[in-house]
């Protein structure tokens, strides 16, 4: 596995580092502003100067949904009608948000869920063998 | 932001669709056939339709929903117009209201005189599940959707952040269906095109046909509330705040301002023409408004030299009742944190102070998503020429605007109308 200072700013990359259970985006160092999902050139400055920053995690929920009608990548996890599932906008501590599963929660109580609710990372495995994936959640604190 | 003018003036002077439904045996090219005839017959004067020089269609995603991409020299080739240049315009569900801003700057430019601009969808050929991944596609797919999220899913989560801020309530969502749904049943061409009163007695008489027992609703609010005839699709979001799917097709004439009058006494001057795109949803700073939105309207506004204020009606994207909410603020109508009561309070109704979506909007008409902007300014035509049938507001409608939304706010595009005659 290629060393964290050498791996491109790609979707790929961001994957890669969630099977290693690390969030990782990318941090301006002209500019000082942090990315999640990581990005190449800085939004801010225009700056390509930029490095990997790992994030600690630490979230609370900004916006959130409880989902009854599921896309068949979630039916085939075992979603739907009678399961739903909450999806999030979660902001982290260090002021970025990322759209993300939300866990620990009951779902079919989606009026008892509140906004600023404290949340921590987790990283959850979804299929199996080639298929394999870990997908971004954040479960109750 | 200095305010751009365009080169020269258009007008629209021809608008139509084909009925919005679930229509089995017709392809996107076959309601592009009934638009495009529809929009002739909307033209007052004579018109030849080979002085049509050029195409912009609107489509979204016929490569998934019908499995048929380079959709624009098909729409040229079924009306005749083989040979005319035809580009395929995408943004998502604002794809044709893009296509309109494509045909004005065209003419806008000098190359052209005489413009054709269409929008198609045909969804209902895949099941459920399909069309939600399909419209998900309009998302980030990379970061968005792994989440879990769908489009009511989307715009749910704006909907809770909203409440947060604000203190609305699911009920304040449900009075936008009830009113879109009362101009709907008005509208000939609306896919749903019934109040939600006569949906609830028509759900009772089946009942009552069925020898089941007969439910017991009261009024519209206490049929929205109830699971089994309004089911969750993403809380705080309902079947009934959602737009339905559906296949239609929309077409309009543009033609150059001078020569405006060859085709009618009364053509729509497009006065102003604003687009804006925006991050994912999760990038945003503040999760209760759409910023593309707010300046896509103040290019418009701009370069109309007009107000919210001195707009009469409006058709805005309600591709769920809380975006309508949220379109009516980043339109300057209400102030943010306002708009969710405008239609408890019979603001936005047809005989309020603020018409918007006569037509029934998104959520009664239907949303054949890349026909959809186009099909706004068809609802505008019709209303500020009169011809609005039982839906028409009453009184001269000087200026008019359409707002159409592609994704969660990635794309906005807002056209502001006026008569002069």
């Amino acid at each position: 596995m290629a060393m964290t200072a050498e791996r491109p700013f790609t979707a790929a990359s961001f994957t890669q580092f969630l099977n290693e259970k690390k969030l990782m985006g990318s941090h301006c160092i002209h500019c000082d502003k942090d990315f999640l999902p990581p990005r190449a050139i800085c939004s801010q400055c225009y700056s390509d100067q930029l490095e990997w920053v790992e994030f600690s995690g630490k979230a609370k929920l900004a916006a959130f949904t409880s989902i009854y009608i599921a896309p068949t990548a979630m039916i085939a996890a075992g979603f739907g009608r009678e399961n739903p599932y909450l999806a999030g906008v979660v902001e982290l501590e260090e002021g970025v948000k990322i759209s993300a599963q939300i866990l620990g929660l009951d779902a079919k109580k989606p009026d008892q869920v509140k906004i600023g609710t404290p949340l921590k990372v987790e990283f959850v495995e979804r299929g199996e063998g080639e298929t394999k994936q870990t997908a971004l959640a954040f479960r109750v604190e | 932001m200095s305010t751009k003018k365009l080169g020269r003036g258009v007008a629209l002077v021809g608008a139509g669709m084909s009925k919005f439904g679930a229509f089995p045996d017709k392809s996107s090219r076959d309601l592009f056939v009934e638009a495009f005839q529809s929009m002739r017959q909307s033209v007052d004067k004579d018109f030849d339709p080979t002085d049509i020089e050029t195409i912009y269609i609107g489509n979204f995603s016929s490569d998934l929903f019908e499995s048929q991409s380079h959709t624009a020299p098909i729409m040229a080739d079924v009306v005749g117009l083989a040979s005319r240049p035809a580009t395929r315009v995408e943004d998502a569900c604002a794809s044709s209201g893009v296509a309109l801003r494509q045909g004005i700057l065209a003419i806008a430019s000098g190359l052209y005189d005489v413009v054709l601009v269409g929008g198609i969808e045909k969804m209902t050929n895949l099941p459920t599940a399909e069309v939600t991944d399909t419209l998900a596609a309009a998302a980030d797919t990379l970061y968005e959707i792994p989440a879990g999220f769908t489009f009511p899913g989307f715009y749910a989560a704006i909907a809770s952040a909203y409440m947060h801020k604000y203190g609305m309530k699911p009920e304040h969502l449900m009075n936008v269906a009830i009113k879109n749904h009362e101009n709907g049943a008005l509208n000939p061409n609306a896919q749903f095109g019934m109040t939600i009163a006569a949906w609830m007695e028509g759900r009772k008489a089946s009942a009552a046909k069925k020898g089941k027992p007969i439910p017991t609703w009261q009024n519209e609010m206490d049929f929205l509330h109830d699971d089994s005839a309004n089911p969750m699709i993403a809380w705080p979001l309902r079947l009934f705040d959602c737009s339905p799917i559906t296949d239609g097709a929309t077409a309009l004439l543009l033609v150059a301002e001078d020569i405006a009058k060859q085709f009618t006494d009364h053509p729509l001057h497009i006065i102003g023409s604003g687009q804006a795109s925006d991050v994912a949803l999760h990038d945003r700073d503040d999760l209760t408004t759409i910023n593309a939105a707010r300046l896509a309207s103040q290019q418009a506004y701009g370069m109309a030299g007009v107000t919210p204020k001195d707009i009469r009606v409006a058709e805005v994207h309600d591709c769920f009742t809380i975006a309508e909410v949220v379109a009516t603020e980043d339109l300057g109508f209400f102030a943010p944190g306002e708009g969710f009561k405008a239609a408890e309070d019979h603001v936005t109704a047809r005989d309020g102070a603020k018409p918007i979506n006569t037509s029934g909007g998104l959520k009664s008409k239907g949303h054949p998503v890349g026909a959809s902007g186009a099909g706004q300014a068809v609802e505008i035509f019709k209303q500020m020429r009169g011809l609005a049938g039982k839906r028409q507001v009453a009184g001269d409608i000087p200026l008019a605007l359409t707002h159409n939304v592609g994704g969660t706010g990635g794309t906005c595009v807002v056209h502001i109308y006026e008569r002069r005659d």
